[in-house]
This record gives structure tokens, sequence and C-alpha cells, in this order.
């Protein structure tokens, strides 16, 4: 069998970390290590963009590669860049080079192995968000949990150990249900024929076939629940929230960075790729269950974000609520409100990495990150302060913030589905500017205390990671035009299968 | 056939047994591939080989090369008689080759028993331990009675067969009714001994005390080669002799699985020493194997196959871990990373692939498993079930893992390490193999196929 073996742009990014973290494992000093993760992830950045720019010119045909891995059981090597692929796999290769450059000053033991891991995490997502097929997808799903397990587990706070084993537990129960899910639908997918029409095998793991499987609404129902549960414990959703503050609180700021920023969206992917176009029937109805669940959780994580006073948690019960509105977005199913989530998901991964940086650089100058120790920042590093507040506008949305765009069209979407969720949902905003404001004031401004007197402005290496942060904000935030054409196909492909 | 080649093989020292061992791994390849025998011996059709069996074989063949390489010297440690623990070593796979190409349930009986009696021997053999004493009496006696049953299942079987009595597997015909009740019985009957045989609930009582007992060789050895001998037997007998019946003992077998997962799952969570917690996992480990009798089908033989190396893989190499331990508890693992990193990273693998996360073995195992199961389609229930269970198991398998990687060494004594860079190299190959089969299992199900 000649299959075709030519070298695309899937490839490229998943194996290009994934080689490149394995090589990292045998550097030994760290300064050569730092820089080769920098290099490695900023190539990797170029054949995105490079991914981007050529698939606004040309025909698909590097876009897509199939190769038979299993042909026993029809499952392919099968990976392919749409529109949604494309937006998330741009985040996932800035992400890195951001997070590189704005941690390059901490120190950590064993930087070959952290630094590794963190770039075969790389290659895991870049693999989920490219997948496009079943067995394929749960692969790289599972895989790109593993390297995060033991970066949390060696290199994160006091209590990361039991933090991180319940993650894992959470992640893995989840991936479990899932798996069968995925079992039982590619039991139900139509047999694979070669060329001459010959039968290969009798099922497929291939997406197509996963979408064409004619399931009846009874098989939907309970196998929505099995697939929802995996991605509900990955956004995460309430009441699945659970391991998330402790494990975000816990773990080394560049895998919380990671965490937060690109990870969470693959439940969102997983939900976007998967679910909606698999079981229509059951998503149709139990979307108000689902979307009730979401609301219920932004109300509560921004009310507890209110009481936090450790500067991580309250980011990541922000980040519950945010992930929240995508969430019952997603589930509406309305045109508007999707191409909300697509760009939305860029640009949270965006503003929380930013947030995130800027916690990191305090707590590494001052060894503290509770609310009521800081005060007055702002007067010892003004550049800081400037870059947090723009930050901070993009988290509660406003106007001229790239968030600002993606949730006005989110809530258009959840008006259309139900005026009054979307108005309790609205509280958000209100609640976000009030923890976000809240922060900035007391952290920020105010006196200056015995503490904060030793605070110094940023170095150069950390102005540029938040710099490039705050432009990506202002930059989708007024012409958010590109990214919007980018993903709708995928958009357009998934209202059409509700139609 | 391949019988006679272990026999010949009652050689003094362990290089003798290796060399036993390869020439009788290239036998089979060559059987495996040619498609022929190499040699013929008149049998009557006692024996069946088919590409599957043989298979099997040179699976169950290689893991005993592998536990030979990585632990000769152990098992020259346990005692003075050597030459005898390969012996008997030999005797058991002579035993579990009968087992698993048996066409009559004579041959059954005589392949059964050849594999466990040399195991009581073995069982017993650290003398001057009272554990190892104990064990392997009550062992023999758990045993005993299990052939007793085994035996009378037969005789049951043999006079209720509709048409002329018969032990030919093939000419069983249960009919696809109701069973008579003879055939009922001997039928449960077989049941329970093969189930007590692979140490499921509810007969698994005798498996921690004889596995935590036996020297941790030998205990390597039974929970892995002895286990697959007793579940391809247990598959042969349930695909050809009573297949036509399925619908009538299959809620039996789901039954006996379920148990099988909770309790071996269950009671590992609970286990401080890492021998007895092996032996926790590798009751429940059985319990994913049994979804392979429950479902029977293409997918099933395809899994047990591929869950048979697996797990042995896994489990071997685990064990050569712990032999090197001077402390079984899982705090006796504390810090390993820093002490001996390939040791950490290959246990790594190791428990990883018992766990069945991808890229490992292990998940390809559980996935086909899967598969056969939710295949079957009789009782989903079971499946949803099995994988919890699978995801209780993480939480054991992880502790050692986070044992080993994020927890520093307290203990005051230091360990002296017995390592040679042979063995090394060994690990890191068994490794290499769980992960190879784990990408691409085909290496394997290729086999089935010639």
């Amino acid at each position: 069998m000649d299959q075709d073996i030519s070298i695309t742009f899937p490839h490229v990014l998943i194996f290009f970390p994934l080689v490149a973290g394995l090589i990292t494992f045998f550097f030994k000093k760290d300064a050569t290590v730092k820089s080769w993760a920098l290099f490695s992830s900023v190539v990797t950045l170029c054949v995105s963009l490079g991914s981007i720019y050529y698939a606004s010119n040309k025909a698909l045909s590097g876009l897509t590669f199939n190769y038979e891995w299993l042909k026993y059981i029809g499952a392919s090597f099968s990976v392919s860049l749409d529109g949604m692929g494309r937006i998330l796999t741009l985040l996932t290769a800035i992400s890195f080079p951001v997070i590189f450059v704005a941690t390059y000053k901490d120190q950590y033991k064993n930087a070959n192995s952290f630094y590794g891991l963190l770039l075969l995490t790389q290659a895991g997502l870049m693999g989920v968000f490219l997948a496009s097929d079943a067995l394929l997808f749960y692969f790289f799903w599972e895989l790109a949990i593993i390297p995060v397990y033991f970066l949390c587990s060696n290199w994160g706070g006091d209590k990361r150990i039991q933090a991180t084993f319940k993650f894992f537990i959470y992640t893995f129960t989840g991936s479990l249900l899932m798996l069968v899910g995925i079992i039982y639908i590619y039991l139900q997918t139509a047999a694979t024929q070669d060329a001459t029409g010959k039968i290969i095998s009798a099922h497929s793991f291939a997406i197509n076939y996963f979408y064409a499987a004619q399931l009846t609404a009874d098989q939907q129902s309970w196998l929505f629940w099995l697939f929802f549960i995996a991605f509900a414990i990955k956004m995460p959703v309430f009441p699945f929230h659970t391991w998330q503050p402790d494990t975000y609180e816990q773990s080394p700021s560049a895998v919380t960075m990671v965490l937060s920023g690109v990870m969470v969206k693959m439940g969102l992917f997983g939900v976007v790729r998967w679910l909606l176009p698999m079981f229509p029937l059951a998503v149709a109805k139990f979307d108000t269950a689902v979307i009730i669940l979401s609301v219920i959780g932004i109300v509560y994580a921004s009310l507890l974000a209110i009481k936090q006073d450790d500067l991580k948690r309250l980011v990541a019960y922000s980040s519950i609520a945010h992930i929240g509105l995508m969430s019952a977005t997603i589930f509406t199913t309305k045109q508007i409100g999707l191409e909300g989530v697509m760009i939305q998901m860029f640009n949270h991964g965006i503003n929380i990495i930013g947030l995130w940086i800027v916690i990191e650089m305090i707590e590494r100058q001052l060894g503290v990150r509770k609310i009521s120790q800081l005060s007055g920042i702002a007067h010892k590093a003004p550049v800081l302060t400037i870059m947090l507040v723009v930050i901070g506008f993009a988290n509660i949305a406003l106007p001229l913030t790239n968030a600002f765009v993606g949730e006005f069209m989110m809530f258009s979407g959840l008006f259309q589905f139900n005026g009054w969720i979307a108005t309790v949902a609205l509280v958000s905003i209100i609640l976000a500017a009030v923890y976000t404001l809240t922060m900035v004031q007391k952290v920020f401004y105010g006196q200056v205390n015995a503490l904060t007197t030793n605070m110094k402005e940023i170095s150069v290496n950390e102005q540029i990671a938040l710099s490039i942060i705050v432009v990506a904000i202002f930059l989708s935030g007024i012409y958010p035009q590109p990214l919007f054409d980018l993903t709708k196909d995928t958009v357009t492909g998934i209202i059409t299968r509700f139609k | 056939m391949f019988g006679g080649a272990f026999f010949k093989q009652k050689s003094t020292a362990k290089y003798w047994a290796i060399a036993g061992l390869i020439l009788a791994i290239i036998a089979n390849c060559a059987e495996v591939f040619m498609q022929k025998p190499m040699f013929t011996i008149e049998l009557k059709g006692m024996l069946d080989f088919t590409s599957f069996n043989l298979t099997f074989i040179t699976i169950v063949l290689v893991c005993t090369l592998l536990l030979f390489l990585l632990n000769g010297r152990d098992i020259e440690k346990v005692g003075n008689n050597v030459s005898e623990y390969f012996a008997l070593i030999f005797f058991v796979l002579c035993g579990v080759s009968i087992a698993a190409t048996y066409n009559t349930l004579l041959t059954l009986f005589l392949g059964i028993e050849i594999l466990s009696i040399p195991l009581y021997i073995l069982t017993g053999s650290d003398k001057r331990n009272l554990k190892s004493n104990e064990a392997a009496l009550k062992y023999f006696l758990m045993g005993s009675f299990s052939t007793g049953i085994l035996l009378m299942g037969i005789a049951f079987i043999y006079g209720g067969n509709t048409g002329t009595p018969t032990f030919y597997i093939n000419n069983i015909n249960l009919g696809t009714g109701k069973l008579p009740v003879m055939l009922a019985i001997g039928l449960v009957f077989l049941l329970i001994a093969m189930v007590f045989k692979v140490s499921a609930a509810p007969f698994h009582f005798w498996a921690p005390d004889v596995y935590d007992g036996a020297p941790t060789v030998f205990t390597s050895f039974m929970a892995t080669i002895v286990k697959a001998g007793g579940f391809i037997a247990f598959i042969r007998l349930f695909e050809h002799a009573f297949g036509t019946a399925q619908q009538q003992w299959q809620i039996l077998i789901a039954i006996i699985t379920a148990a099988t997962l909770l309790i071996g799952n269950l009671t590992a969570v609970f286990q401080q020493s890492v021998k007895r917690m092996l032996a926790y996992s590798s009751i429940a480990q059985a319990g994913f194997m049994l979804l392979a009798i429950f479902a029977i089908n293409q997918f099933a033989k395809e899994g047990i196959i591929l869950y048979t190396a697996a797990y042995s893989l896994a489990t071997i190499g685990l064990f050569a871990i712990l032999i090197k331990m001077s402390d079984y508890t899982i705090d006796g693992f504390n810090g390993l990373a820093k002490q001996q990193p390939v040791l950490a990273i290959t246990a790594t693998i190791f428990l990883l692939s018992l766990t069945g996360v991808p890229l490992t073995a292990g998940f390809q195992a559980k996935l086909f498993m899967l598969i056969a199961a939710v295949n079957d389609g009789h009782q989903n229930w079971l499946v949803v079930f099995a994988v919890l269970c699978a995801a209780i198991s993480a939480y054991y398998y992880f502790k050692i893992i986070q044992a080993i990687y994020f927890k520093e060494n307290t203990s005051a004594v230091n360990q002296q390490w017995d390592i040679t860079p042979a063995f090394k190299t060994l690990l890191i190959i068994t490794a290499g193999l769980v992960i190879i089969i784990g990408i691409w299992p085909s290496v394997i199900i290729d086999w089935l196929y010639y």
C-alpha cells in the first residue's frame, strides 16, 4: 500500500515540539536548556503562522494528512488543520514562547526535565487540536496530561502532590468514560474500504465516520453524558471544578499558565469538535440543563473570586467564570455566539497568561501573593502597573480590548437562546469588574508598605513578554476580523448540522 | 511436539535454560511463519496448533526468557537446588503449552496439572521461610480441591453430552436451549476450577497469600506466565466447548468479572507492601482479562494476546525491580529517582502500562478488551464499571510513582544496589517493548494472521 508520507504543517506542529522536548532531556546546562526551549518554541510559532498564511492563499493540501496506523481496527494517524484547529494551535504556539520569556529568570532544579516536559505538553496539546481520528484524539488527550502530572507534582507548592493527584484522578476518570463512548460509537460506524472497494476494517475511528454514525436519540442521550463529563472536568464546569483552584495554586507558574491558558481549551474544543456534531439530538435535549449548570458556575465562581485573598486563587476562580460563559454559549448553538466563543478561546488564553505573568513577577520579587499584604506597587513599578491595568480591563471585557468583542457576541447568542439566563450571566461582568478592580486597587495603589518597598521595576524580558500580550489585546480588540475569517468554516459547519 | 523440546532441558546452569528457551522460541516462530510443523507426531488430534496458540506460546516463552535474563541470579539465590528450579519452570511451561493447545478435556486436565504441581514446589522453595511453607501448603490444598472439581466437571460434561459421550471439545454440544442439569453442573464446576486457576473472585483468596509468601522471582512467574496460561485454557474451553450456550453462562462471567475488578482494585488501594499490592493488582488485571471470556469474539482473542503480552512484560519488569529493593513497602520506593534513575524511569513506564495510559502496551490491551465487551453489547454496565475500576487502579499505581519521584528517601539504611549494566539494559529493552507494542500493537496482532 503506497501511503502519502509528505511532510505537512500538522506534522511539524506535533513532532517538532515532541523531538525538541526529548532532546531537551539530554542538555546539561540550564542556560542551554532555556535557550533551546525558547528557540524551538519560536520555530513552532513561525510554523503555525506559516500554516495560517498558507491556508489563506492556497488549497488545503498541505493541511491534512492521513496514515493508516492500526488497520485492523480502522484507526489512522489522521491530522488536519481547520479554522478552529488553526486558532488553537496558534494560541498554543504563542503561549509557549511568551511563557518561556516571562519565566526566563526563574530557576528550576533539573531545568532540562522541566523544559523537556513542557515541550512534550505542547506536542500533546497540538495533537489534541489537530487530530481528526477519535482514537488519535484520545491518545493525545491523555498524553497531554502525563507531562503536566509530573511537572505539577515535582516543581509545585507545598501541597502539590495531593492537588495534582486529585487533578489527575479527576481527568483520568473522565477520559476513561469518554473512551467507552468512543468505542461505542466506533462500533456503530460503517466499514472502511480501500480504493477497490475491498473492506479494510469493519469500523472506523475517523471523524467523518463518527459524524455519520447513525445514533438513535436514546443512544445519543447517554453517550452525551459520557463525553460531556470528560470535557466538563477539563473545562471545568460547575460542579466538576473542584480540582482547579488547588491545582492552579500549587503548580509552578509556567505550568499554571499552560494549564489555564491552553489546556482548559481542550475541554471547549472537545465539545465543539466532537460533542456538538455527533449528538445534535441530545444537545437539543440537554442544552438548557448544561447552560444552567454553566451559569451557576459563572455566578458562583465570580462570588468566590471576590472573597479570595490569594492572587492565584482569584485568577483561578475568575477563569472558571469565563470558561463557564463560553461553555454556556457553545450549547446555545447560535451562529453569533459560536463565533464569539472561537475568538474568545484565543483571547482568554492571552489574557489569563498575562495575569499569571504579573502575579508571578510579584511573587518572585516579594515572595507573597496575599492581596492583604500587598499595597502600592504602582509607585515602585509603574510599567508593570500599566500593563496589568490593560490586562485587567481585558479581563472585564471593556471596549477596545480583545475580550469585549467576544463577550459581546457570546451574550448576543445567549440572549437569542433565553433572555433570563443571559441576564443572570450578565451579572458576571459586574462581578468581574468588582474583583478585578478591587484587586488592582488594593495591590497596586495605596501606600507602599514595608514589604513592597523592595519591589523593583520589571526587567527587559518581562517587559517584552507583557508587551506582546498587551499588543495582542489591543490588536484583536480593535481589528478582530482576521480571527473571524479564520474560524468561519468551523462555525458554519457546526451550525448546518443543527438545521 | 514442543513439550518434547522442554523435557530435554534438565540442565544444571541457567545458561542451559536460557539456551533451551531461545531454541524453543526459534522453533515456535519458525512454525508460525512457515505454516507447517517442523516435525510431526501422531497425536490423534489431542492437541491443536493454530497461529493463535503458537503466538501465545511464543509470548509466554519470550516473557520467561526475559525473566531468566533479568532475574537469573535471583533464582540462584533462592536456595541450593538451582537446577531443580529451572527444571520445574520448564515443566510449568510444558503445562502452559498443553493448556494452550489442548483439544480434549483430558489434555486440558493434564495441562492444568502439569502446570500446577511444579508451582506448589516452587512456592515452598524457600524452605526456611515460614510464610513460604504456609503459602505452599495453602496453595496445594486449595489447588487439589479445585482439581477435584475440575475432574468432576469433566465427568459431568462427558456423561451428559447430547449424542455420544466425548472428550473432544469441538464435539461437545450444549445445544442452544435450556441446559440439562448434568451439563449445567458440569459447566459450573469447570467454571469454578478455571476461575480458581486465574485467581478471580470469589475464588481468589489463595492468591494474595501465595504470591506474598512465595520467593519474589517465582511470584513474578506465577502472576504473569502461569496466570496467562490459565486464561488461554479458559478462553479455549469456553469458546470451543461451550460457545453455543454463551447466552446462558455470560451473565455468570459478567458477575464474576465485576466482583473480581471490585475486590482486586479496592483491596489493592489499602496495601502497604508493594508485593502484596501487586498480588491484588494481578487479581484486578485478571478481572479485565475476564472481559475477553465474557465477550469471546475476534476483538477478544486479539485482546487477550495483547493483554498477556502487555501485562506480563510490565509485571515481570516491575517484579525484577522489586527484587532488587531491600524494602518492599511503598516507602521503600521513596527517592528511587535520585538513586537509580534507570530503574525509576522503567518502573514508571511499567506502572503507566498497568494503569493503561496511551503510548504503552497496557492501553492497547485495555482498548481491545473494551471494544470486545462493547461489541458484545449485552452488558454495557460492565464496561462502565470496568473503566471506573481502571480509574481506581490509577490511584495505587500512581502512589508508587509518587514515591519514586516526589518523595525524599528518609530511611537511615543505605541500600546496597546489586545491579549490573546488563540488568539495566534489559530493563530498558523491556520498557522499550512495552512502548513499541503501545504504538504498534500490530507487531503482535499480525502474527495471528499468518
